[in-house]
């Protein structure tokens, strides 16, 4: 499974002060942490970052790539801090993953950089307005974005598909319903579509105890239906345990008493 | 349309193991691609063939190949001497003689034999215990360090002694010869556990225990098939170690290369019956994926390294 570690987010107190001050050490720290746990990606996320959207993207690049040699998930919603990331972006260590496109006309630019820098891209199934209703909702939205991305040159394969995850404890059937968006995202396409999800979403709102818990069993729910990769935090031991152990039962790692060692 | 010829595309590679010192060293694995497909992968090393001598004379071997090796096995140096005369890429010294139900050599005579061996060849050695769990300890231990600096394959560290047979390689710089019993997944699990205690994943050799032609090789080559693809396919790197298969001392304890003429005629003549036993065994493991053989006769030998040139 690809890995896609969430730890450097604007979101996190700490990650922000140093994105604000411009201090590389907590960036590098995380970064380093979590390519040593597994993840295949870093995700750098900045937020929008009105201000000094590309400066700030192009800095945090830089100062990730001089500690780790994993791609990065370029993640904001500021086109031009994206762009500034891809250009900074060392290819030497695999190519980057933007964080992401949608339906939404104001993301359409993030598949054209996707062309344009041969990147892989996440595409949310969300369109303008409400918030797909079913797994086939999904699909016809997952469809437009699919032709989207051919008119801009990205192949098929650079794109991995969102259902977008909601959080179980207001809508708890749309739990299901990204399952089988997973599944039937795969059919779209011959070889079939690469899907991620950001994990987390599944338990907002749930009671700090409890997210653990319903995280890491839909993560195994999500990765038997085909799941291609997830945003999720490597540095959670239990979490790469479920992963380390579906991919076994899978069949997709050999079995060995110390499987979770390795 | 011209014809594509399908291709599988792997992930990973099996790791390159170098072994001897000096000018005649060989390395073995580097392979990308499942064995012999050429057009699929890279194989920079040839598998390699050792001839096995042992520390006492080979009197219970049958006929065959006692008569094969007869004009130097007395003495394991000028057995060594014999080997690198006939083409062996390797020599392995097989420490049978420190067998407690053998003639229970002390472990300070059989590192005296290795070292002995070790000066008369310059090709790369191999060295074996007696596989009895308790006394290869010692044995490979004293041994370890008397051939240090040689480059040696040591082994064979199994489930019940890997911590000491691995300790004796590691102090003294050798490669290690990790054996499991026709399980891949005690296979990785040595692998891991060998890896935890420090030693390098790129210094084992792995045997999946051999077998002879009608006597299990089956299930030899499914255990060899699946490491293969678990590393190759899966990028495993537990499973990336290249494979020894010890096979002359299966071969030669089977009716077919021991059966006299008289009493199987249908069988064909046991001289050659008994050679093309060891080459065709020795064909199947190199197609499962060996890299690296230890073999008895070195008639069946040179039929081994013939295959190999034809299909590199």
């Amino acid at each position: 499974m690809i890995i896609i570690g969430e730890k450097i987010s604007v979101i996190a107190k700490k990650v922000r002060e140093a994105l604000a001050n411009h201090d590389p050490k907590p960036l590098q720290e995380l970064a380093v942490a979590q390519a040593k746990a597994g993840a295949t990606f870093i995700d750098v996320s900045i937020g929008p970052a009105e201000e000094n959207g590309p400066e700030l993207m192009d800095w945090a690049v830089k100062v990730v790539h001089e500690v780790v040699e994993k791609p990065l998930c370029l993640d904001t919603t500021n086109v031009k801090a994206m762009e500034a990331g891809l250009k900074a972006h060392n290819n030497k260590w695999g190519v980057p993953l933007i964080n992401s496109t949608s339906n939404e006309p104001e993301r359409f630019p993030m598949m054209e950089l996707a062309g344009k820098y041969n990147a892989k891209i996440i595409a949310l199934t969300l369109g303008k307005g409400s918030i797909p209703a079913d797994a086939e909702d999904r699909c016809v939205i997952a469809s437009e974005i699919m032709a989207r991305g051919m008119e801009y040159g990205v192949p098929m394969e650079n794109i991995f598909l969102d259902p977008l995850i909601l959080q179980i404890c207001t809508m708890q059937d749309q739990g299901l319903q990204a399952i089988r968006a997973i599944k039937m995202f795969q059919q779209l396409n011959d070889p079939p579509m690469n899907t991620v999800v950001g994990l987390s979403n599944i338990s907002n709102g749930a009671p700090k105890a409890v997210r653990p818990i319903i995280n890491r069993n839909y993560l195994a729910m999500l990765l038997y239906e085909g799941l291609s990769a997830a945003i999720i935090d490597p540095l959670d031991k239990d979490m790469m345990d479920t992963v380390k152990t579906v991919e076994m039962i899978m069949g997709k790692k050999m079995y060995a008493h110390s499987y979770l060692d390795m | 349309m011209a014809l594509v010829v399908p291709k599988e595309s792997y992930s990973g590679k099996i790791y390159e193991v170098q072994l001897g010192s000096g000018a005649k060293t060989v390395t073995i694995g580097g392979a990308n691609a499942l064995p012999f497909l050429g057009f699929e992968g890279t194989f920079p090393h040839k598998p390699a063939v050792a001839l096995e001598v042992m520390d006492i004379a080979p009197e219970d071997w049958p006929e065959t190949v006692k008569k094969a090796v007869s004009g130097a096995s007395a003495s394991p140096v000028q057995w060594a001497k014999f080997c690198q005369e006939q083409g062996a890429d390797m020599v392995a010294l097989r420490l049978i003689g420190t067998h407690p139900d053998q003639k229970n050599r002390s472990a300070e005579d059989a590192a005296k034999t290795a070292a002995e061996v070790a000066a008369a060849v310059d090709i790369p050695l191999v060295i074996l215990g007696s596989g009895h769990v308790e006394k290869d300890t010692q044995v490979l231990q004293a041994v370890a360090a008397a051939v240090r600096g040689k480059n040696c394959a040591i082994g064979k560290a199994v489930e019940e002694n890997y911590k000491t047979v691995a300790a004796a390689a590691m102090a003294n710089d050798h490669k290690l010869i990790a054996m499991s019993q026709l399980d891949v997944n005690l296979a990785k699990q040595l692998n891991i556990l060998l890896s935890q205690m420090g030693f390098a994943k790129e210094r084992i050799i792995m045997d999946p225990m051999s077998s002879a032609l009608g006597y299990g090789m089956e299930y030899t080559y499914s255990v060899m098939e699946r490491i293969r693809q678990a590393a190759l396919l899966q990028n495993d790197p537990m499973m990336q170690t290249p494979i020894i298969c010890d096979i002359g001392l299966n071969v030669w304890k089977v009716k077919e290369t021991i059966a006299p003429d008289a009493e199987m005629p249908e069988w064909g003549g046991l001289a050659d019956r008994a050679l093309a036993w060891e080459a065709i065994t020795a064909s199947g493991m190199l197609t499962a994926g060996a890299d690296m053989l230890i073999m008895r006769h070195p008639g069946a030998m040179a039929k081994a390294k013939e295959l190999i040139a034809d299909l590199m």
